[in-house]
């Protein structure tokens, strides 16, 4: 919504080549939410703190409020909307949900991109790995063992998913 | 009451939102459309105490509107207790931050252009900030204490003689304890949307309470009933914030929504979430024991003050929660509790998971583990000698009508930490590096609305509809926020009707389809509401078999009979006749029955930086029976890490009446490194009162918390801690017995 100059930024967004016309300052997180409908991004602190937004930048994870849109341009962004069409997702989806690592759900979509990002790295981490794979991203229900439990799960039946397509 | 049942209501089943949040497909207020929506903001007070003098408004560009207190069409006050809290400040502001102008419009910098230019002239009066000064300013003028209270069990005055003629006889043991403010950290910040149209008030928005909200705004408003209608969208966490804000947001909303004739949205960000809304109570407590040459607690005295803020809102209730557990899970023959309320210049205090029993307990706990180890004896014993039993009589006068498992609870927590053998392992205290502690706590949670709140205020109802498609609609106005009510209320039903799950419809509560279940707070969902759903289903069961019965009678080749009417049944609560309650005296049966905790804790800390870490946190509840286990342990888990950020990391001053942490920046709750794992175990103890012996669970687990994290650190130090957050830098402070001053690095 930042006012003055506006230039064409063009980005893969879930797959899809996208061009939009805005200001190179606005937030990642507004053009994805109120540009591209969005809304699985969920703003929580809006200065990076709580991981809610987060969002995949050429697969590494960023808190989506604090990227300007400028600078994604020519990169890839996939949020929750393009991340479930995979199967990595379903198998952290029944993992997540057998776990009951879910709970006001606000900030759950942010702990999956987390956890996608933290799998591609390694893709067997320990409670300890998971710990600081997600530590960037807050919830307040849960107290993050059914969190944690839910990621171990998705990579000890599954690992092979995140080892097969090694990084790109 | 109930037949035990058959099958295992406790067996855990997805919830039936699970997937839904997973995929980032359920929408929260923010995520929704809604046709010409213009957006709001709040034009707020930079002084903490201060008449009105004038005010300046900017000229507004077409299709802008400022709404002040008197655009507000019915009363200008939030219907809570008192009514004492102005949605929009008149002729003078009492806190810091206290909104006096709402701004409505299209675009939100034009909205932050029109902020700009307000202008308020004020005259300051003298703030008062703390519990101390509003005590002293209590003495002098009215209007300081919201509320004081003295609750009496047996005759404390007399063992007070007592000692005073033998003091030899008897031991004395004091303490003073203090918490600090806590802001609840939902992860999705408030937010509501009002629209008007043809004279009728409808809001959508994130909210623990619908009926409240809707009360509110028909005083506010002016409307009757049938145009005043609330929505419930999914709420991200509520934690007892979303149980009397959003009164306030939807009045703001709606009074936009109707002077601006559009769907007016206020959808805070985190720092004005965290400056507007309320907040945990801060108290300071002081407790007197006497001691009989037996060691045992004879008498006790406590004055508990809490710290409620710049408006009553709901202060006077917490303050009795406070009082009601003023001795926790513990039969003290001679008890003196006052407590008081009063008012600061600060942003008003309101409902957080517990509503005022931590406080108490926290004193409580700190007491009793003071008093053992000034006694060399193990707190875990000297706590066990003094428990609470079935037939024994509260502070209020109340009996304690269901087993106690207590004992049963220690043993399996202690087995559980092995607390015996570390017991032994800690007895060289000058040998440990870095410094290992263990801390327990005991306690005691009252299920379901204080007093008579049940009976006379809330009378909450419940229905159950057959839907053509065959399925069943449970009409409930409490909310999912996180805690499972969703699942478990359905739960109830298809297990009572044998249905499936997915058979039964429970959408988001609309007060224009669901009678008033009540609010979503107290613990109560499960017991009170749970109950309420369990009786309607078995009459809609019986309801359902004599129609099976009947149509069989009917002969064969007879024409059918017309299509039955669809069932529906509605329930309202009753207070079980011995239950009794005396609201002006306060005595009696503070709440119908009670749930149970223990907790152990283990530390260590780094005897440089003297940064905590916690090493172990394990928990043994009676919660009756658990209604979905892993909800349950979801709930305990959760509770327990917000009450270990209360005990340690949530750090929240203020600086003459402005908050300095406002941002999750600058507020830290605890992450996924903070925690340990969490071991959590529960005893069945089926209660009379709730469905399947259900008894309330959700504010359980983050009451007993803190002072077993307090003890720990006690444990480790050999210094009492009597005051939370227990930062780095306050133990940094601390002077230490000689011997155990760790040496400089």
């Amino acid at each position: 919504m930042k006012s003055g100059k506006t230039q064409e930024i063009t980005f893969r967004l879930n797959g899809e080549m996208v061009s939009i016309e805005v200001h190179p300052l606005k937030r990642l997180l507004d053009v994805l939410r109120y540009d591209f409908g969005l809304t699985g991004v969920k703003e929580g602190c809006g200065e990076g703190e709580c991981g809610a937004c987060s969002v995949l930048l050429d697969g590494k994870i960023v808190n989506s409020c604090i990227v300007p849109v400028g600078t994604v341009s020519g990169h890839e962004v996939t949020t929750i909307e393009g991340y479930r069409k995979t199967e990595r997702y379903k198998v952290l989806e029944d993992s997540m949900a057998e776990s009951s690592a879910v709970q006001c759900g606000f900030c759950t979509p942010g702990f999956v991109i987390a956890a996608e990002a933290l799998l591609s790295e390694n893709p067997e981490p320990d409670e300890r790995d998971i710990r600081e794979g997600i530590s960037g991203n807050l919830c307040r229900c849960t107290g993050y063992q059914s969190i944690v439990s839910g990621i171990e799960k998705a990579s000890r039946e599954a690992s092979e998913l995140w080892k097969s397509e090694a990084k790109k | 009451m109930e037949k035990e049942q058959e099958k295992n209501i406790s067996t855990p089943v997805e919830r039936v939102d699970a997937r839904r949040k997973i995929s980032g497909s359920e929408r929260y207020i923010d995520d929704m459309d809604f046709d010409g929506l213009i957006h709001a903001r709040l034009y707020t007070s930079d002084v903490s105490r201060a008449r009105i003098k004038s005010v300046r408004l900017p000229e507004l560009p077409e299709g802008y509107v400022i709404v002040s207190w008197k655009d507000v069409p019915g009363k200008n006050r939030v219907k809570m207790i008192n009514d004492d809290w102005p949605f929009l400040a008149e002729d003078e502001v009492n806190y810091y931050g206290e909104p006096i102008f709402v701004v409505a419009g299209p675009e939100p910098e034009k909205i932050e252009e029109i902020l700009s230019k307000i202008h308020v002239e004020y005259q300051e009066l003298p703030p008062v900030y703390t519990i101390e000064d509003a005590l002293e300013a209590s003495g002098e003028s009215d209007g300081w204490l919201f509320a004081d209270y003295t609750i009496r069990k047996g005759d404390y005055e007399s063992v007070e003689k007592a000692f005073g003629r033998e003091p030899g006889k008897y031991r004395v043991i004091e303490g003073t304890y203090s918490t600090g403010l806590q802001e609840h950290a939902y992860l999705e910040p408030q937010g509501m949307v009002a629209t008007y149209r043809d004279g009728k008030v409808t809001i959508f928005g994130s909210m623990q309470c619908p009926y409240y909200v809707k009360g509110a705004l028909v005083q506010a408003l002016g409307l009757p009933e049938d145009r005043v209608q609330i929505v419930q969208t999914t709420t991200g966490g509520g934690f007892g914030g979303k149980e009397d804000y959003p009164s306030l947001l939807a009045g703001y909303v709606a009074f936009a929504a109707i002077k601006s004739g559009k769907p007016v949205k206020i959808v805070l960000d985190r720092r004005e979430d965290i400056r507007l809304t309320t907040k945990r109570h801060p108290s300071l407590a002081h407790v007197k024991s006497i001691l009989d040459e037996n060691n045992r607690v004879v008498g006790m005295d406590v004055d508990i003050v809490l710290d409620g803020g710049a408006y009553e809102g709901l202060s006077s209730v917490v303050l009795q929660r406070s009082i009601f557990v003023a001795t926790g899970a513990y039969d003290i023959p001679n008890v003196r509790v006052r407590g008081r309320a009063v008012r600061t210049n600060n942003v008003p205090r309101g409902a957080f998971r517990g509503f005022g029993g931590p406080q108490g307990i926290f004193a409580i706990e700190m007491q009793m583990d003071r008093i053992a180890r000034e006694l060399g004896l193990d707190p875990a014993d000297f706590k066990a000698a003094h428990f609470l039993g079935k037939g024994d009589s509260t502070v209020t006068g109340g009996v304690i009508r269901s087993d106690v498992k207590l004992d049963e609870m220690l043993e399996l927590a202690k087995r559980m930490s092995s607390y015996e053998e570390k017991r032994s392992n800690r007895s060289n205290r000058s040998n440990r590096r870095p410094f290992h502690g263990r801390g327990i706590s005991v306690f005691i949670h009252g299920c379901g609305f204080t007093g008579s709140g049940e009976r006379d205020k809330i009378k909450a109802r419940v229905g159950l509809r057959e839907l053509p498609d065959g399925k069943v609609a449970l009409l409930v106005a409490n909310v999912e926020m996180g805690q499972g009510a969703q699942t478990t209320l359905r739960k109830i039903v298809s297990d009572t009707l044998d249905i499936p799950i997915s058979s039964v419809v429970y959408d988001n509560p609309d007060t224009d389809r669901v009678p008033d279940s009540g609010p979503t707070v107290a613990s109560r969902t499960a017991m009170i509401v749970g109950g309420l759903v369990r009786e309607a289903s078995l009459e809609f069961k019986s309801v359902l078999e004599d129609r099976v019965v009947g149509s069989a009678e009917s002969a064969p080749g007879e024409p059918l009979k017309q299509p039955e009417e669809p069932i529906e049944v509605f329930k309202q609560y009753r207070q079980p006749p011995e239950i009794s309650w005396d609201d002006e005296k306060f005595i009696g049966d503070a709440y119908p029955d009670y749930s149970w905790g223990v907790n152990v804790v283990d530390v260590s800390v780094d005897p440089v930086t003297r940064e905590v870490t916690v090493e172990g946190i394990w928990g043994v509840y009676d919660i009756g029976v658990p209604l979905d286990e892993a909800i349950a342990r979801g709930q305990m888990q959760g509770g327990i890490a917000q009450g270990i950020g209360w005990a340690s990391l949530e750090v929240m001053e203020e600086r003459e009446g402005r908050l300095v942490q406002d941002s999750l920046t600058d507020y830290i709750i605890p992450t996924s490194m903070d925690l340990p794992d969490i071991e959590v175990d529960f005893v069945m103890n089926p209660s009379p009162y709730g469905p399947y012996g259900a008894k309330g669970a959700g504010e359980l687990p983050f009451v007993g918390i803190a002072p077993a994290y307090a003890a720990a650190v006690s444990d480790a130090l050999g210094v009492p801690m009597d005051s939370i957050p227990i930062t780095p830098e306050k133990l940094l402070n601390l002077k230490f017995n000689k011997g155990e001053e760790p040496e400089s690095a």
